[in-house]
């Protein structure tokens, strides 16, 4: 392991303590849980950006969608948590694994110089505008939270009873038609057919083509 | 958890996707980041949902993003794949065409 | 007894559309993917259509022996489709339009009548158009006719009853046209043709009775038919028992669309050139569904119609009955015969309804629809036996080859010809029985003139039926030295052969329907033979019942009821066997040569072979002047406006110059001023334009991030 990696991680085992620890001190098990998501969340993303490998980074994602989910659930939105694990997890995880496999790897391109500027840079740049909001916003939050309840039932009546979501449901459907369809047509392209002044019949075999 | 805390979990995953967006030299990362900025404002949704009287239209668009979302991985992908086809790379700075 | 049940039948009702409509669909879309291209999926749908009309209509059938109302509309046990609906209005606004069901005795007949025919017509064209390049588009095809035509029996309003009515002369255009899409085929030219003769001759018609329908609607503002009669009659009443001018416009143009669609005198010239469509198709258009639909309306709109109105019914039924009888007596083309005799039996139809009798119409309409179908399903066996020729002078003989098709043949020409015991004889003899009736009681030369013209036409279509029966078979086949060689390739060339059992079946269904179709005892259990029983369907329709007692019976004496019952039946089966006899002895015996007769008649024949030049007539006043007029539009348009357009450009181009003149010394120099001031802006912008997404994605980040740390430090 190089230096970099360790240096790297020990932050993040300090980010998770930090996180937990802080989460525990503010508000006992619900923080607890709450700091042990958010670390997932972010540390999962920061493990993304920050990995050498392809692979390791689109895993890494793993940990953040698991995280997102947790937080769902700790808002009470558990049918949207499941959504989650079973959309970004199952499915839109397994497609970007397929295109780790379907592309060449090049395990050169990290400079680690640019991931620690662009982490530094627009970190600082989000951390000073998150602390000017919080200085100056106040949200128009509820007084008391409405109990956690399952909400799936009303997510259905939602989707299905008249003037409420039907047509953006109806919507979301097309569209997802419509991207199965541009998808499959776009992947099936052939070069000669992007580059029409190519010569036909290229002799020279393409690394990573399906 | 105050809706501060969520927000600020969201900031900092919104921020983490700008940088794998930006700072990698490889079109997936691009596709990573852009999954991690749509979670971030999904937990936005969701936290306001819940934190403005346990309003459901919150959690309904976080819905319709997680559809539109795996609708766009499915054709981004695709993308990808062309991309590598026509550059032989899947360095994004090679892919410089917009500029003609 | 089976009694309508609101709850069920409406759904059944409603199914019987449906069916043919999503078999279209299906067979449009699926058609690779089925087994023998989906004719069975569609035939089985039909059937299934054909035992719901019937099991409806003999819900029917039972309320008319039992004496009972059978008049029923979906609108009134609240199964109504809201159609271009206003929701700020108030719901019965004339604006918004609602589509239901209307399902009387009358609708009951005809959808068991469309039902059964378009069964048979599907079971036939299994054989008869197999190995067609278009087969499955052909079934689809002739299933959306039979749902257009089942849509427009169950239209309770005439708004639904015109679209379905405009669907079906689409359908009649796209079936008549079949072979025109087949480039390969000898009848390629004619189809198209005749496609599109047929439509815009009809087009004439619907033109007319949408017309109608707008005076109507101004007038009335429904048109539901039940209000339509309930309000005619008011108008009526408030005149005082007389109809007010603008109804009798208004019925004359409604009467314009059944001209159109049911081929009356000045419009019939697309109905013999329809033949060109596959025969499955003639069936179709000439029994249960095109042409049936212009009488069927006539007998929806009865009680809108003025006696004005109904005496230029009665003429032009009569006049077209005569007059296309006479041209059948010509023809040599064994469709072509059948089909004047549609249109001479339309104009029976149509002059029954113009005496008043639209019950008699209607019945003629049923027992025609049985044996006509049969009728022309019997030419496509003839003619796919014979291999494609359908020249009457080629045939003859056919009786020994073909048995089924000849029994099933004699049937129905029985039945048209009007010898007792067979369906036609009924109708036709209680068509001529009204026009008799209405001669002795009300003493107009409309009733006259159909008294006359009436027995004429039934003589005339005994003769050239049983002059069809002749030719084709009796005597020696005379196909054999016209086809000759060149037929190697069939084993058994010029031999006509019985067709397949699809078209069998269907031919003996449809026969056994002609003769019992005008029947007393159909349906009637427990009742005897007795003889002063009336037909089924008389007993199920009568005038008062069929638009729920507005329209009274006419009032008849016994005895002038009693003279013309009796004159009617000496008259009608005089004429019947007449007709047998005359052609017996013309084609069969041989006791009289016919070219003898050709030569006395001279020109008389002359006219009548050529259908009496309608023909011509239409092409020479209204084709040719259409023709002449664009032609002169277009020189109007080449020389007068192109000169115009022309002198305005040079007019132009001198301007043109000036100012090009002026361009170059003056403005030039300010523009490209501006373009180089623009083009050194550009070469510094392009520096941003890398055309790389990460940059552009930095640049929007820094953006953004500068947007908001304006907006929080101001």
């Amino acid at each position: 392991m190089e230096r970099s990696s360790k240096v790297f991680y020990a932050l993040l085992a300090l980010l998770a303590l930090a996180l937990i620890g802080g989460g525990l001190g503010a508000a006992g098990g619900e923080g607890l849980a709450f700091g042990l998501f958010a670390f997932l969340t972010v540390g999962g993303g920061l493990m993304c950006v920050f990995e050498r490998s392809v692979v390791r980074s689109a895993f890494s994602l793993l940990a953040t969608f698991s995280g997102t989910a947790g937080l769902f659930l700790l808002l009470g939105a558990d049918f949207l948590a499941m959504a989650q694990i079973l959309i970004y997890v199952g499915g839109i995880l397994a497609l970007i694994l397929f295109g780790v496999m379907l592309t060449p790897p090049d395990l050169t391109e990290r400079r680690l110089p640019r991931v620690v500027t662009g982490l530094v840079l627009v970190g600082g740049a989000v951390a000073w505008i998150g602390f000017q909001v919080r200085a100056s916003v106040v949200w128009a939050t509820a007084e008391t939270l409405p109990p956690l309840e399952s909400n799936a039932r009303r997510i259905g009546v939602g989707f299905l009873a008249a003037g409420q979501y039907v047509v953006p449901f109806e919507l979301a459907a097309v569209v997802l038609t419509v991207a199965l369809v541009a998808a499959v047509y776009i992947a099936r392209r052939k070069k000669s057919d992007l580059e029409p002044d190519a010569v036909e019949g290229d002799p020279a075999p393409r690394t990573g083509e399906p | 958890m105050g809706v501060g805390a969520y927000l600020a979990v969201s900031a900092a995953l919104f921020a983490l996707g700008i940088v794998a967006i930006v700072v990698r030299r490889n079109v997936l990362y691009v596709l990573m980041g852009i999954e991690m900025i749509l979670n971030a404002a999904n937990i936005n949704f969701v936290a306001f949902s819940r934190h403005n009287g346990g309003r459901l239209d919150g959690q309904m668009f976080a819905i319709f993003v997680i559809i539109l979302a795996a609708a766009e991985a499915a054709v981004a992908l695709a993308i990808v794949l062309n991309v590598v086809q026509l550059f032989d790379s899947v360095n994004p700075g090679g892919v410089d065409q917009l500029r003609d | 007894m089976p009694r309508f049940d609101p709850a069920t039948d409406w759904k059944l009702l409603l199914a019987v559309p449906a069916i043919p409509l999503a078999g279209f669909v299906v067979n449009l879309f699926l058609e690779r993917s089925l087994p023998r291209k989906g004719d069975w999926l569609l035939t089985g749908g039909m059937f299934v259509v054909m035992a719901i009309a019937l099991w409806m209509a003999a819900k029917a059938i039972a309320a008319g022996f039992a004496g009972e109302e059978f008049f029923h509309q979906s609108r009134q046990d609240g199964f109504a489709w809201s159609w271009l609906y206003q929701t700020g209005k108030s719901p019965d606004s004339p604006l918004n339009l609602t589509a239901g069901i209307l399902y009387d005795n009358l609708g009951a007949a005809m959808l068991a009548v469309v039902g059964v025919v378009s069964f048979f017509v599907h079971l036939f064209s299994i054989g008869y158009m197999k190995g067609d390049r278009r087969y499955h588009i052909f079934f689809a095809n002739i299933s959306l006719f039979t749902f257009a035509m089942l849509g427009l029996v169950l239209s309770d309003n005439l708004l639904i009853f015109f679209v379905f009515w405009e669907l079906m002369g689409l359908m009649s255009y796209l079936l008549i046209g079949h072979f025109a899409h087949d480039p390969g085929h000898p009848r390629n030219l004619f189809a198209t043709s005749a496609c599109k003769k047929a439509f815009l001759t009809t087009r004439v018609g619907d033109t007319c009775l949408l017309v109608g329908m707008m005076i109507f609607y101004w007038k009335f503002q429904t048109l539901q038919f039940t209000e339509l009669w309930r309000l005619a009659q008011e108008e009526v009443a408030r005149h005082g028992g007389y109809y007010p001018t603008w109804m009798t416009v208004a019925g004359l143009f409604i009467f314009g669309g059944t001209v159109g669609k049911s081929a009356q005198f000045p419009l019939h010239i697309w109905l013999p050139d329809a033949m060109e469509g596959p025969t499955p198709v003639s069936a179709m258009i000439h029994a249960a569904t095109m042409v049936a639909a212009g009488v069927f309306l006539l007998g929806r709109t009865f009680p809108l119609m003025s006696p004005e109105v109904l005496a230029v019914v009665t003429v032009v039924g009569s006049f077209t009955a005569l007059f296309a009888a006479t041209i059948g007596t010509t023809v040599n083309d064994i469709k072509g015969v059948l089909a004047y005799s549609t249109i001479s039996q339309l104009g029976f139809m149509v002059a029954a309804c113009g005496l008043g009798g639209v019950v008699f119409g209607m019945f003629h309409m049923v027992t025609h629809a049985f044996f006509k179908a049969c009728l022309f399903l019997c030419a496509g066996s003839v003619i796919h036996g014979c291999h494609h020729e359908q020249d009457m002078r080629r045939m003859g003989g056919l009786r020994k080859f073909m048995p089924v098709t000849f029994a099933c043949m004699l049937a129905s020409t029985l039945a048209i010809a009007g010898i007792p015991l067979f369906s036609g004889f009924y109708s036709k003899d209680e068509i001529i029985k009204t026009a008799f009736e209405r001669s002795l009681t009300h003493f107009e030369g409309a009733s006259f003139f159909a008294a006359l013209a009436l027995p004429a036409a039934a003589l005339l279509t005994a003769f050239y039926m049983f002059r069809l029966m002749f030719m084709t078979f009796f005597g020696a086949y005379r196909g054999a030295e016209a086809h000759g060689h060149g037929h190697e390739d069939h084993g058994h060339a010029h031999v006509p052969h019985e067709s397949p059992w699809p078209i069998t079946v269907a031919l003996c269904g449809l026969a056994l329907l002609g003769i019992l179709g005008g029947h007393f005892w159909l349906a009637a259990p427990g009742d005897p033979l007795a003889s002063h029983t009336p037909p089924w369907f008389l007993r199920m329709v009568s005038l008062e019942r069929l638009y729920g007692g507005l329209v009274a019976e006419p009032h008849v004496s016994e005895h002038v009821e009693h003279q013309a019952h009796g004159l009617a039946l000496s008259i009608s089966l005089g004429v019947a066997l007449a007709g047998l006899l005359i052609a017996f002895l013309l084609y069969q015996a041989r006791k009289i040569d016919p070219a003898r007769i050709v030569r006395a008649l001279g020109g008389v024949y002359h006219t009548v072979a050529n259908k009496y030049w309608i023909d011509e007539i239409v092409n020479a006043t209204v084709v040719r002047p259409t023709i002449g007029l664009a032609l002169a539009q277009k020189w109007f348009d080449e020389n007068v406006v192109d000169g115009i357009v022309n002198g305005l450009g040079i007019l132009n181009r001198t301007l043109g110059f000036v100012s090009a003149w002026f361009d170059l010394k003056g403005v030039d120099g300010a523009v490209n001023g501006v373009g180089a001031t623009t083009q050194a802006f550009g070469s510094v912008a392009r520096l941003f334009q890398t055309g790389r997404i990460q940059q552009y994605v930095t640049f929007a980040v820094a953006g953004g991030l500068l947007l908001a740390a304006w907006l929080i430090l101001s």
